[in-house]
Protein backbone atom coordinates (compact mmCIF):
# COMPACT_ATOMS: atom_id res chain seq x y z
CA UNK A 1 0.00 0.00 0.00
CA UNK A 2 1.38 3.71 -1.12
CA UNK A 3 0.47 6.46 0.76
CA UNK A 4 1.09 9.59 -0.11
CA UNK A 5 3.54 10.42 2.40
CA UNK A 6 6.03 8.04 0.51
CA UNK A 7 6.13 10.66 -2.39
CA UNK A 8 6.17 14.12 -1.46
CA UNK A 9 9.07 15.29 0.61
CA UNK A 10 6.59 17.05 3.48
CA UNK A 11 3.15 17.74 4.14
CA UNK A 12 2.35 20.20 6.85
CA UNK A 13 -1.48 21.84 8.05
CA UNK A 14 -2.07 24.76 10.43
CA UNK A 15 -4.78 27.44 10.72
CA UNK A 16 -5.24 30.47 8.59
CA UNK A 17 -6.85 32.10 11.41
CA UNK A 18 -9.80 30.95 13.46
CA UNK A 19 -12.12 30.00 10.82
CA UNK A 20 -9.30 28.15 7.70
CA UNK A 21 -7.08 25.53 7.22
CA UNK A 22 -4.11 25.92 5.20
CA UNK A 23 -2.30 22.97 3.95
CA UNK A 24 1.29 22.62 2.47
CA UNK A 25 2.25 19.84 0.28
CA UNK A 26 5.76 20.18 -0.50
CA UNK A 27 6.62 17.75 -3.84
CA UNK A 28 9.82 16.58 -4.59
CA UNK A 29 9.77 17.83 -8.48
CA UNK A 30 7.98 19.82 -10.83
CA UNK A 31 6.15 16.32 -12.42
CA UNK A 32 5.18 15.10 -8.99
CA UNK A 33 3.56 18.23 -8.28
CA UNK A 34 1.49 17.54 -11.29
CA UNK A 35 0.83 14.32 -10.07
CA UNK A 36 -0.35 15.22 -6.57
CA UNK A 37 -2.45 17.87 -8.25
CA UNK A 38 -4.41 15.72 -9.74
CA UNK A 39 -4.94 13.11 -6.90
CA UNK A 40 -5.84 15.92 -4.72
CA UNK A 41 -9.12 17.22 -6.48
CA UNK A 42 -11.79 18.45 -5.10
CA UNK A 43 -14.23 15.98 -4.20
CA UNK A 44 -11.37 13.86 -2.76
CA UNK A 45 -10.48 16.25 -0.73
CA UNK A 46 -13.97 16.83 0.33
CA UNK A 47 -14.64 12.98 0.91
CA UNK A 48 -11.72 13.34 3.27
CA UNK A 49 -12.08 17.06 5.26
CA UNK A 50 -15.97 16.59 5.17
CA UNK A 51 -16.20 19.89 3.33
CA UNK A 52 -18.58 20.91 0.39
CA UNK A 53 -16.19 20.80 -2.84
CA UNK A 54 -16.27 23.98 -4.04
CA UNK A 55 -15.14 25.44 -0.61
CA UNK A 56 -11.81 24.22 -1.36
CA UNK A 57 -8.68 26.66 -2.69
CA UNK A 58 -5.73 25.04 -4.60
CA UNK A 59 -2.61 26.98 -5.40
CA UNK A 60 0.40 25.92 -7.48
CA UNK A 61 3.76 27.77 -6.22
CA UNK A 62 5.69 26.32 -8.86
CA UNK A 63 9.29 27.56 -7.24
CA UNK A 64 8.35 25.35 -4.36
CA UNK A 65 6.86 22.42 -5.56
CA UNK A 66 4.13 23.06 -3.50
CA UNK A 67 0.37 22.31 -3.41
CA UNK A 68 -1.34 24.36 -1.09
CA UNK A 69 -4.98 23.73 -0.06
CA UNK A 70 -7.21 25.98 2.10
CA UNK A 71 -10.62 24.91 3.13
CA UNK A 72 -12.80 26.56 6.12
CA UNK A 73 -12.55 24.51 9.00
CA UNK A 74 -16.12 22.98 9.94
CA UNK A 75 -15.84 24.28 13.61
CA UNK A 76 -13.82 27.35 14.02
CA UNK A 77 -10.91 26.83 16.42
CA UNK A 78 -11.67 26.43 19.68
CA UNK A 79 -15.41 26.08 19.36
CA UNK A 80 -17.54 23.70 20.94
CA UNK A 81 -16.64 20.91 18.44
CA UNK A 82 -13.38 21.59 17.92
CA UNK A 83 -11.37 19.02 18.17
CA UNK A 84 -7.86 20.32 16.96
CA UNK A 85 -6.76 23.79 18.08
CA UNK A 86 -4.25 24.24 15.95
CA UNK A 87 -5.29 22.44 12.98
CA UNK A 88 -2.02 20.66 13.03
CA UNK A 89 -2.97 17.39 12.42
CA UNK A 90 -5.44 17.75 9.59
CA UNK A 91 -2.27 17.13 7.00
CA UNK A 92 -2.07 13.24 8.56
CA UNK A 93 -5.25 12.61 6.66
CA UNK A 94 -2.98 13.46 3.20
CA UNK A 95 -0.23 11.70 4.91
CA UNK A 96 -1.75 8.34 5.12
CA UNK A 97 -4.16 8.72 1.78
CA UNK A 98 -3.64 5.94 -0.07
CA UNK A 99 -2.72 6.51 -3.46
CA UNK A 100 -2.15 4.40 -6.86
CA UNK A 101 1.02 1.95 -7.30
CA UNK A 102 1.85 3.85 -10.62
CA UNK A 103 2.05 7.19 -9.01
CA UNK A 104 4.92 7.61 -11.43
CA UNK A 105 2.75 6.90 -14.40
CA UNK A 106 -0.32 9.36 -13.11
CA UNK B 1 19.05 51.07 4.65
CA UNK B 2 17.05 50.47 7.73
CA UNK B 3 18.47 47.08 9.52
CA UNK B 4 15.37 45.78 11.69
CA UNK B 5 16.26 42.81 14.10
CA UNK B 6 14.05 40.36 15.12
CA UNK B 7 15.42 38.65 18.24
CA UNK B 8 12.26 35.50 17.91
CA UNK B 9 9.07 34.59 16.42
CA UNK B 10 7.10 35.83 19.51
CA UNK B 11 8.14 37.11 23.18
CA UNK B 12 8.38 34.29 25.62
CA UNK B 13 9.74 31.56 23.33
CA UNK B 14 13.37 31.91 24.14
CA UNK B 15 15.88 33.54 21.82
CA UNK B 16 19.65 32.99 21.74
CA UNK B 17 21.07 35.95 23.40
CA UNK B 18 24.40 35.02 21.84
CA UNK B 19 22.82 35.78 18.65
CA UNK B 20 21.25 38.77 19.59
CA UNK B 21 24.30 40.57 20.45
CA UNK B 22 25.54 39.03 16.90
CA UNK B 23 22.59 41.25 15.74
CA UNK B 24 23.07 44.22 17.83
CA UNK B 25 26.90 44.50 17.20
CA UNK B 26 25.52 44.99 13.11
CA UNK B 27 23.94 48.41 14.51
CA UNK B 28 20.44 47.55 13.65
CA UNK B 29 17.89 50.71 13.23
CA UNK B 30 15.49 49.29 15.49
CA UNK B 31 14.16 46.12 17.60
CA UNK B 32 10.68 44.39 16.82
CA UNK B 33 8.94 41.64 18.22
CA UNK B 34 5.73 40.24 18.39
CA UNK B 35 3.77 39.51 21.11
CA UNK B 36 0.64 37.23 20.26
CA UNK B 37 -1.41 35.84 17.69
CA UNK B 38 -5.20 33.92 17.59
CA UNK B 39 -3.26 30.55 16.91
CA UNK B 40 -3.53 29.28 20.83
CA UNK B 41 -7.29 29.75 20.51
CA UNK B 42 -10.10 32.04 22.18
CA UNK B 43 -9.39 31.75 25.95
CA UNK B 44 -6.73 34.59 25.42
CA UNK B 45 -8.87 37.33 23.65
CA UNK B 46 -11.92 36.05 26.36
CA UNK B 47 -10.13 36.41 29.44
CA UNK B 48 -7.10 38.51 28.58
CA UNK B 49 -4.87 36.63 29.69
CA UNK B 50 -1.10 35.62 28.10
CA UNK B 51 -0.11 32.43 26.92
CA UNK B 52 3.28 32.91 28.40
CA UNK B 53 4.15 32.85 31.93
CA UNK B 54 5.03 36.23 33.79
CA UNK B 55 8.20 35.69 34.79
CA UNK B 56 9.42 34.36 31.21
CA UNK B 57 8.29 37.30 29.88
CA UNK B 58 9.95 39.41 32.49
CA UNK B 59 13.30 37.85 31.97
CA UNK B 60 12.83 38.05 28.30
CA UNK B 61 11.43 42.00 27.94
CA UNK B 62 14.10 42.50 30.23
CA UNK B 63 17.05 41.67 28.33
CA UNK B 64 15.27 43.11 25.45
CA UNK B 65 15.14 46.84 27.08
CA UNK B 66 18.59 46.21 28.26
CA UNK B 67 19.84 45.52 24.69
CA UNK B 68 17.89 48.51 23.31
CA UNK B 69 19.14 51.22 26.24
CA UNK B 70 22.99 49.95 24.87
CA UNK B 71 22.29 50.20 21.07
CA UNK B 72 20.22 53.73 22.02
CA UNK B 73 17.49 51.96 19.37
CA UNK B 74 13.49 51.85 20.13
CA UNK B 75 12.28 48.74 21.21
CA UNK B 76 8.47 48.21 19.83
CA UNK B 77 6.34 45.14 20.34
CA UNK B 78 2.82 43.91 19.27
CA UNK B 79 -0.05 41.97 20.22
CA UNK B 80 1.07 42.46 23.71
CA UNK B 81 0.52 39.63 26.41
CA UNK B 82 -1.04 37.23 23.56
CA UNK B 83 -3.92 38.95 22.89
CA UNK B 84 -3.69 42.51 22.74
CA UNK B 85 -6.41 43.60 24.86
CA UNK B 86 -5.89 46.86 26.49
CA UNK B 87 -5.61 44.79 29.88
CA UNK B 88 -2.57 42.67 28.23
CA UNK B 89 -0.82 45.89 27.26
CA UNK B 90 -1.44 47.25 30.93
CA UNK B 91 0.07 43.72 31.72
CA UNK B 92 3.12 44.51 29.44
CA UNK B 93 3.47 47.78 31.31
CA UNK B 94 3.38 46.75 34.72
CA UNK B 95 6.22 44.22 33.46
CA UNK B 96 8.49 46.74 32.03
CA UNK B 97 8.06 49.15 35.14
CA UNK B 98 9.64 45.91 37.02
CA UNK B 99 12.02 45.48 34.26
CA UNK B 100 12.98 49.26 34.92
CA UNK B 101 13.53 48.80 38.43
CA UNK B 102 15.86 45.78 37.90
CA UNK B 103 17.85 47.39 35.12
CA UNK B 104 17.75 50.91 37.16
CA UNK B 105 16.67 52.73 33.86
CA UNK B 106 14.41 55.25 32.50
CA UNK B 107 12.99 55.18 29.20
CA UNK B 108 10.33 57.61 27.28
CA UNK B 109 7.47 55.06 26.70
CA UNK B 110 4.36 54.77 24.45
CA UNK B 111 1.34 52.66 24.80
CA UNK B 112 -1.16 51.90 21.63
CA UNK B 113 -4.49 50.56 22.60
CA UNK B 114 -6.30 48.75 20.44
CA UNK B 115 -9.68 47.33 22.31
CA UNK B 116 -13.03 48.06 21.17
CA UNK B 117 -16.01 48.96 22.92
CA UNK B 118 -18.79 46.46 21.91
CA UNK B 119 -20.99 49.75 20.82
CA UNK B 120 -18.47 50.77 19.09
CA UNK B 121 -18.39 47.21 16.61
CA UNK B 122 -22.28 47.81 16.73
CA UNK B 123 -22.43 51.03 15.85
CA UNK B 124 -20.23 50.09 12.55
CA UNK B 125 -22.22 46.74 12.38
CA UNK B 126 -26.05 48.91 11.33
CA UNK B 127 -23.84 51.69 9.81
CA UNK B 128 -22.28 48.65 7.04
CA UNK B 129 -19.10 49.66 8.11
CA UNK B 130 -18.49 45.99 9.28
CA UNK B 131 -17.44 43.85 5.94
CA UNK B 132 -17.01 40.12 6.52
CA UNK B 133 -13.62 38.35 5.23
CA UNK B 134 -13.71 34.78 3.96
CA UNK B 135 -15.61 31.61 6.19
CA UNK B 136 -16.49 34.42 8.77
CA UNK B 137 -19.29 33.59 10.81
CA UNK B 138 -22.87 35.04 10.61
CA UNK B 139 -23.40 37.74 12.92
CA UNK B 140 -26.03 39.65 14.48
CA UNK B 141 -26.35 42.81 16.65
CA UNK B 142 -27.01 40.70 19.73
CA UNK B 143 -23.69 38.50 18.91
CA UNK B 144 -21.61 41.83 19.15
CA UNK B 145 -23.13 42.87 22.32
CA UNK B 146 -22.67 39.71 23.97
CA UNK B 147 -18.56 39.73 22.90
CA UNK B 148 -16.22 39.33 26.31
CA UNK B 149 -13.64 40.47 23.97
CA UNK B 150 -13.01 42.70 20.62
CA UNK B 151 -9.53 43.88 19.41
CA UNK B 152 -8.93 45.48 16.41
CA UNK B 153 -5.52 44.92 14.42
CA UNK B 154 -3.59 47.61 14.14
CA UNK B 155 -1.33 48.51 10.70
CA UNK B 156 1.50 50.37 10.63
CA UNK B 157 0.25 54.30 10.99
CA UNK B 158 -0.31 53.64 14.47
CA UNK B 159 3.06 52.48 15.48
CA UNK B 160 4.85 55.25 12.97
CA UNK B 161 2.78 57.66 15.20
CA UNK B 162 4.65 56.56 18.30
CA UNK B 163 7.70 56.31 16.37
CA UNK B 164 7.62 59.83 15.42
CA UNK B 165 7.20 61.03 19.05
CA UNK B 166 10.54 60.19 19.39
CA UNK B 167 9.63 57.29 22.25
CA UNK B 168 12.77 54.09 23.28
CA UNK B 169 9.75 51.67 23.80
CA UNK B 170 6.08 51.19 22.33
CA UNK B 171 3.90 48.49 23.92
CA UNK B 172 1.34 48.26 21.55
CA UNK B 173 -2.14 46.18 21.62
CA UNK B 174 -3.38 43.58 18.87
CA UNK B 175 -1.04 44.50 15.68
CA UNK B 176 -1.16 42.67 12.14
CA UNK B 177 2.17 40.10 12.76
CA UNK B 178 3.91 42.11 10.00
CA UNK B 179 2.91 46.26 11.12
CA UNK B 180 5.82 46.17 14.12
CA UNK B 181 8.23 45.35 11.60
CA UNK B 182 7.33 47.54 8.43
CA UNK B 183 6.37 50.42 10.12
CA UNK B 184 10.19 52.10 10.22
CA UNK B 185 11.13 51.04 6.76
CA UNK B 186 8.47 52.54 5.33
CA UNK B 187 8.79 55.56 7.47
CA UNK B 188 12.34 55.70 6.17
CA UNK B 189 10.98 55.94 2.76
CA UNK B 190 11.04 52.20 1.80
CA UNK B 191 8.95 51.37 -1.21
CA UNK B 192 5.74 49.32 0.22
CA UNK B 193 5.72 46.23 -1.59
CA UNK B 194 9.70 45.90 -0.34
CA UNK B 195 8.67 46.91 3.48
CA UNK B 196 5.67 44.70 4.11
CA UNK B 197 7.42 41.17 2.03
CA UNK B 198 9.93 41.88 4.57
CA UNK B 199 8.21 42.24 8.10
CA UNK B 200 6.03 38.97 6.57
CA UNK B 201 8.73 36.53 6.05
CA UNK B 202 10.47 37.66 9.27
CA UNK B 203 7.69 38.22 11.42
CA UNK B 204 7.95 34.42 12.98
CA UNK B 205 11.83 35.18 13.34
CA UNK B 206 14.33 31.91 12.23
CA UNK B 207 11.16 30.16 11.42
CA UNK B 208 12.43 31.59 7.55
CA UNK B 209 15.43 29.83 8.42
CA UNK B 210 16.80 26.19 8.26
CA UNK B 211 16.94 26.27 12.09
CA UNK B 212 13.57 27.87 13.54
CA UNK B 213 14.60 27.25 16.73
CA UNK B 214 17.50 30.21 16.75
CA UNK B 215 15.41 33.02 17.34
CA UNK B 216 16.88 35.86 16.43
CA UNK B 217 16.98 37.21 12.39
CA UNK B 218 17.63 40.39 11.00
CA UNK B 219 16.60 42.46 7.68
CA UNK B 220 17.75 45.07 6.02
CA UNK B 221 15.14 46.92 3.99
CA UNK B 222 16.57 48.45 0.56
CA UNK B 223 15.06 50.57 -1.85
CA UNK B 224 14.84 47.95 -4.38
CA UNK B 225 15.03 44.72 -2.36
CA UNK B 226 15.43 43.35 1.11
CA UNK B 227 18.09 40.70 2.57
CA UNK B 228 16.97 38.45 5.48
CA UNK B 229 19.83 36.24 6.95
CA UNK B 230 19.65 34.54 10.48
CA UNK B 231 21.81 35.89 13.73
CA UNK B 232 22.77 32.24 15.02
CA UNK B 233 25.67 30.66 13.17
CA UNK B 234 23.98 26.92 13.14
CA UNK B 235 21.13 28.45 10.86
CA UNK B 236 20.76 29.72 7.56
CA UNK B 237 18.33 31.23 5.29
CA UNK B 238 17.75 29.78 1.56
CA UNK B 239 16.05 30.76 -1.23
CA UNK B 240 13.26 27.37 -0.36
CA UNK B 241 13.68 28.74 3.70
CA UNK B 242 12.60 32.27 2.81
CA UNK B 243 10.03 31.24 0.04
CA UNK B 244 8.41 29.08 1.82
CA UNK B 245 7.46 31.08 4.71
CA UNK B 246 4.94 33.11 2.73
CA UNK B 247 2.88 29.83 2.74
CA UNK B 248 2.85 29.77 6.89
CA UNK B 249 -0.75 30.09 7.99
CA UNK B 250 -1.56 31.90 5.29
CA UNK B 251 -4.41 30.11 2.89
CA UNK B 252 -3.25 32.20 0.22
CA UNK B 253 0.36 32.09 -0.59
CA UNK B 254 0.65 35.11 -2.87
CA UNK B 255 -1.71 37.60 -0.84
CA UNK B 256 -1.31 39.19 2.03
CA UNK B 257 -4.08 42.19 2.98
CA UNK B 258 -3.29 44.36 5.31
CA UNK B 259 -4.66 47.63 6.76
CA UNK B 260 -4.69 50.27 3.78
CA UNK B 261 -3.99 47.42 0.71
CA UNK B 262 -2.53 44.30 0.28
CA UNK B 263 0.77 42.64 -0.72
CA UNK B 264 1.08 40.49 -4.14
CA UNK B 265 4.07 38.69 -3.97
CA UNK B 266 2.68 36.42 -7.20
CA UNK B 267 6.22 38.11 -9.05
CA UNK B 268 8.93 38.01 -6.22
CA UNK B 269 12.18 36.72 -6.53
CA UNK B 270 14.14 35.04 -3.97
CA UNK B 271 18.36 35.08 -4.54
CA UNK B 272 21.19 33.87 -2.35
CA UNK B 273 23.43 36.34 -1.42
CA UNK B 274 25.96 33.93 0.48
CA UNK B 275 25.45 30.45 1.99
CA UNK B 276 23.42 32.50 4.50
CA UNK B 277 21.39 34.96 3.21
CA UNK B 278 18.53 35.92 0.80
CA UNK B 279 17.83 38.84 -1.34
CA UNK B 280 14.33 39.48 -2.30
CA UNK B 281 12.62 41.78 -4.61
CA UNK B 282 9.77 42.21 -6.66
CA UNK B 283 6.52 42.24 -4.29
CA UNK B 284 4.26 44.39 -4.93
CA UNK B 285 1.76 46.73 -2.86
CA UNK B 286 -1.77 47.55 -3.97
CA UNK B 287 -3.55 50.58 -2.18
CA UNK B 288 -6.73 49.88 -1.07
CA UNK B 289 -9.26 53.08 -1.36
CA UNK B 290 -10.60 52.61 2.21
CA UNK B 291 -8.61 51.96 5.13
CA UNK B 292 -9.71 48.58 6.71
CA UNK B 293 -9.00 46.98 9.46
CA UNK B 294 -9.68 43.61 10.62
CA UNK B 295 -11.45 43.28 14.08
CA UNK B 296 -11.43 40.14 16.45
CA UNK B 297 -14.01 38.89 18.86
CA UNK B 298 -14.64 36.17 21.23
CA UNK B 299 -17.84 35.37 23.15
CA UNK B 300 -18.69 33.06 25.73
CA UNK B 301 -20.39 29.49 23.95
CA UNK B 302 -21.32 27.70 26.96
CA UNK B 303 -19.96 26.19 30.52
CA UNK B 304 -17.90 23.20 30.57
CA UNK B 305 -16.71 20.51 32.47
CA UNK B 306 -15.09 17.51 31.89
CA UNK B 307 -14.16 13.63 33.31
CA UNK B 308 -11.77 11.59 32.25
CA UNK B 309 -11.74 7.69 32.25
CA UNK B 310 -9.10 5.05 31.03
CA UNK B 311 -10.51 1.49 29.96
CA UNK B 312 -8.09 -0.94 29.36
CA UNK B 313 -10.57 -4.24 29.64
CA UNK B 314 -10.56 -5.73 26.42
CA UNK B 315 -14.16 -6.75 25.83
CA UNK B 316 -14.74 -2.90 26.48
CA UNK B 317 -12.08 -1.62 24.55
CA UNK B 318 -13.17 -4.03 21.50
CA UNK B 319 -16.79 -2.03 21.90
CA UNK B 320 -16.08 1.44 22.76
CA UNK B 321 -18.35 2.87 20.29
CA UNK B 322 -21.65 0.49 21.32
CA UNK B 323 -20.81 1.61 24.56
CA UNK B 324 -20.46 5.67 24.58
CA UNK B 325 -23.95 5.44 22.35
CA UNK B 326 -25.19 3.53 24.74
CA UNK B 327 -24.04 5.78 27.44
CA UNK B 328 -25.01 8.64 25.93
CA UNK B 329 -28.71 7.49 24.90
CA UNK B 330 -29.07 6.47 28.73
CA UNK B 331 -28.05 9.59 29.88
CA UNK B 332 -30.45 11.68 28.04
CA UNK B 333 -32.68 9.76 29.51
CA UNK B 334 -31.71 9.97 33.35
CA UNK B 335 -30.80 13.56 32.71
CA UNK B 336 -34.94 14.03 31.73
CA UNK B 337 -36.01 12.39 34.57
CA UNK B 338 -34.13 13.84 37.03
CA UNK B 339 -33.20 17.05 36.23
CA UNK B 340 -36.33 17.95 33.81
CA UNK B 341 -33.88 18.76 30.91
CA UNK B 342 -33.61 18.17 27.21
CA UNK B 343 -31.26 18.18 24.97
CA UNK B 344 -31.53 22.01 23.67
CA UNK B 345 -29.70 22.70 27.50
CA UNK B 346 -26.63 20.97 27.44
CA UNK B 347 -24.49 18.32 25.55
CA UNK B 348 -22.92 15.57 26.38
CA UNK B 349 -19.93 14.42 24.23
CA UNK B 350 -17.61 11.43 24.23
CA UNK B 351 -14.25 11.81 22.61
CA UNK B 352 -12.58 8.33 22.42
CA UNK B 353 -8.61 9.35 23.03
CA UNK B 354 -6.85 6.11 21.44
CA UNK B 355 -9.36 5.76 18.59
CA UNK B 356 -10.81 8.88 16.95
CA UNK B 357 -9.65 11.90 19.45
CA UNK B 358 -7.84 14.18 16.97
CA UNK B 359 -10.31 13.27 13.87
CA UNK B 360 -13.54 12.69 14.99
CA UNK B 361 -15.76 11.08 12.11
CA UNK B 362 -12.65 12.20 9.80
CA UNK B 363 -10.94 9.36 10.94
CA UNK B 364 -9.79 6.35 8.67
CA UNK B 365 -8.02 3.92 10.57
CA UNK B 366 -8.99 1.49 13.01
CA UNK B 367 -6.78 -0.24 14.60
CA UNK B 368 -6.85 -2.61 17.60
CA UNK B 369 -5.97 -0.58 20.95
CA UNK B 370 -4.65 -1.75 24.34
CA UNK B 371 -6.15 0.71 26.32
CA UNK B 372 -8.73 4.02 25.20
CA UNK B 373 -8.86 7.03 27.15
CA UNK B 374 -12.84 8.44 27.14
CA UNK B 375 -12.76 12.00 27.58
CA UNK B 376 -16.48 13.17 28.39
CA UNK B 377 -17.19 16.73 28.26
CA UNK B 378 -20.38 18.62 29.31
CA UNK B 379 -21.12 21.56 28.24
CA UNK B 380 -24.33 23.71 29.71
CA UNK B 381 -25.27 27.38 30.13
CA UNK B 382 -24.34 27.69 33.12
CA UNK B 383 -21.19 26.33 35.16
CA UNK B 384 -23.38 25.25 37.95
CA UNK B 385 -25.26 22.73 35.68
CA UNK B 386 -22.37 21.51 33.98
CA UNK B 387 -20.74 20.27 37.48
CA UNK B 388 -24.04 18.94 38.53
CA UNK B 389 -24.54 17.04 35.04
CA UNK B 390 -20.56 15.76 35.28
CA UNK B 391 -21.26 14.20 38.90
CA UNK B 392 -24.30 12.84 37.84
CA UNK B 393 -22.58 10.72 35.28
CA UNK B 394 -19.86 10.05 37.16
CA UNK B 395 -21.13 6.89 38.57
CA UNK B 396 -21.75 5.31 35.05
CA UNK B 397 -18.46 6.27 33.53
CA UNK B 398 -17.39 4.21 36.58
CA UNK B 399 -19.67 1.57 35.93
CA UNK B 400 -21.94 1.48 33.18
CA UNK B 401 -22.21 -2.14 31.79
CA UNK B 402 -22.33 -2.94 27.69
CA UNK B 403 -25.01 -5.03 28.04
CA UNK B 404 -27.95 -5.34 30.76
CA UNK B 405 -26.62 -9.19 31.48
CA UNK B 406 -23.06 -8.46 32.18
CA UNK B 407 -21.51 -8.00 35.85
CA UNK B 408 -20.94 -4.32 36.39
CA UNK B 409 -17.23 -3.54 35.47
CA UNK B 410 -15.49 -0.92 36.69
CA UNK B 411 -12.80 1.71 34.87
CA UNK B 412 -9.92 3.67 35.96
CA UNK B 413 -10.34 6.95 36.64
CA UNK B 414 -6.83 8.73 36.61
CA UNK B 415 -7.50 11.23 39.49
CA UNK B 416 -9.93 12.34 42.11
CA UNK B 417 -12.38 14.14 41.92
CA UNK B 418 -12.95 12.66 37.64
CA UNK B 419 -14.22 16.00 36.96
CA UNK B 420 -12.18 18.72 36.30
CA UNK B 421 -14.23 22.13 35.77
CA UNK B 422 -13.34 23.73 32.53
CA UNK B 423 -15.21 27.25 32.96
CA UNK B 424 -16.38 29.37 30.50
CA UNK B 425 -16.06 28.04 26.39
CA UNK B 426 -14.98 30.41 24.58
CA UNK B 427 -15.44 30.77 20.52
CA UNK B 428 -14.14 33.25 17.93
CA UNK B 429 -17.42 35.02 16.41
CA UNK B 430 -16.19 38.01 14.60
CA UNK B 431 -13.80 37.66 11.36
CA UNK B 432 -14.53 40.86 9.62
CA UNK B 433 -13.35 44.35 8.88
CA UNK B 434 -14.07 47.44 10.43
CA UNK B 435 -13.63 50.54 8.16
CA UNK B 436 -12.57 53.74 9.77
CA UNK B 437 -11.74 57.20 8.18
CA UNK B 438 -8.21 57.98 10.02
CA UNK B 439 -6.11 54.98 11.14
CA UNK B 440 -5.36 56.79 14.13
CA UNK B 441 -9.76 56.93 15.25
CA UNK B 442 -10.15 53.52 16.65
CA UNK B 443 -6.30 53.39 18.44
CA UNK B 444 -5.19 55.50 21.67
CA UNK B 445 -1.69 56.32 21.54
CA UNK B 446 -0.59 57.39 25.04
CA UNK B 447 3.39 58.49 26.01
CA UNK B 448 4.65 58.48 28.67
CA UNK B 449 8.30 58.56 30.61
CA UNK B 450 8.20 55.46 32.62
CA UNK B 451 11.14 55.85 35.09
CA UNK B 452 12.76 52.51 37.00
CA UNK B 453 15.92 54.40 38.42
CA UNK B 454 15.70 54.80 41.72
CA UNK B 455 15.90 58.01 43.50
CA UNK B 456 18.05 57.43 45.87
Amino acid sequence: MVCLRNKVFKIRSKNAGPFTVTIDVFCHSPNDLKRTKKLLDTSTLSRLFGVDENKFEIYEIADLNVLKVSFPRTHSQGSRLDRDMHGAQFAELLNEMVIPNNFEEI
Amino acid sequence: MIRVLVPSGVLGLEFSKDALQRGLENKPDIIAIDGGSTDSGPFYLGTANSKYSRAVTLGEWEYLLKARAQAKIPLVIGSSGTCGTDTSVDWMVAITNQALANLNQNIRLATIKSSQPNERVVAAFKSNRLTSLKHAPTINEQIITECTGIVALMGVEQFQAALSREVDVIIAGRATDTASIAALPLMKGIPPGIAWHGAKIAECGALCSTNPLSGCIQVDFHANCFEVEPLDPSAQCTPHSVSAHMLYENSDPFILHEPGGYLDVSNATYKAVSDRKVRVSGGQWVSASKYRVKVEGVRIAGYQTTSLILVRNQHYVRNIKSWVDKLKTFLEQSIYEKFGLNGESFLIEFRLIGADGVLGPLENYHLELIEIGVLGIVTAQTQQLANELAKHINPYLLHFPLTDNEELPTFAFPYSPAETERGPLYEFCLNHTLQIDDPLEVFTIEVFQANGMSKK
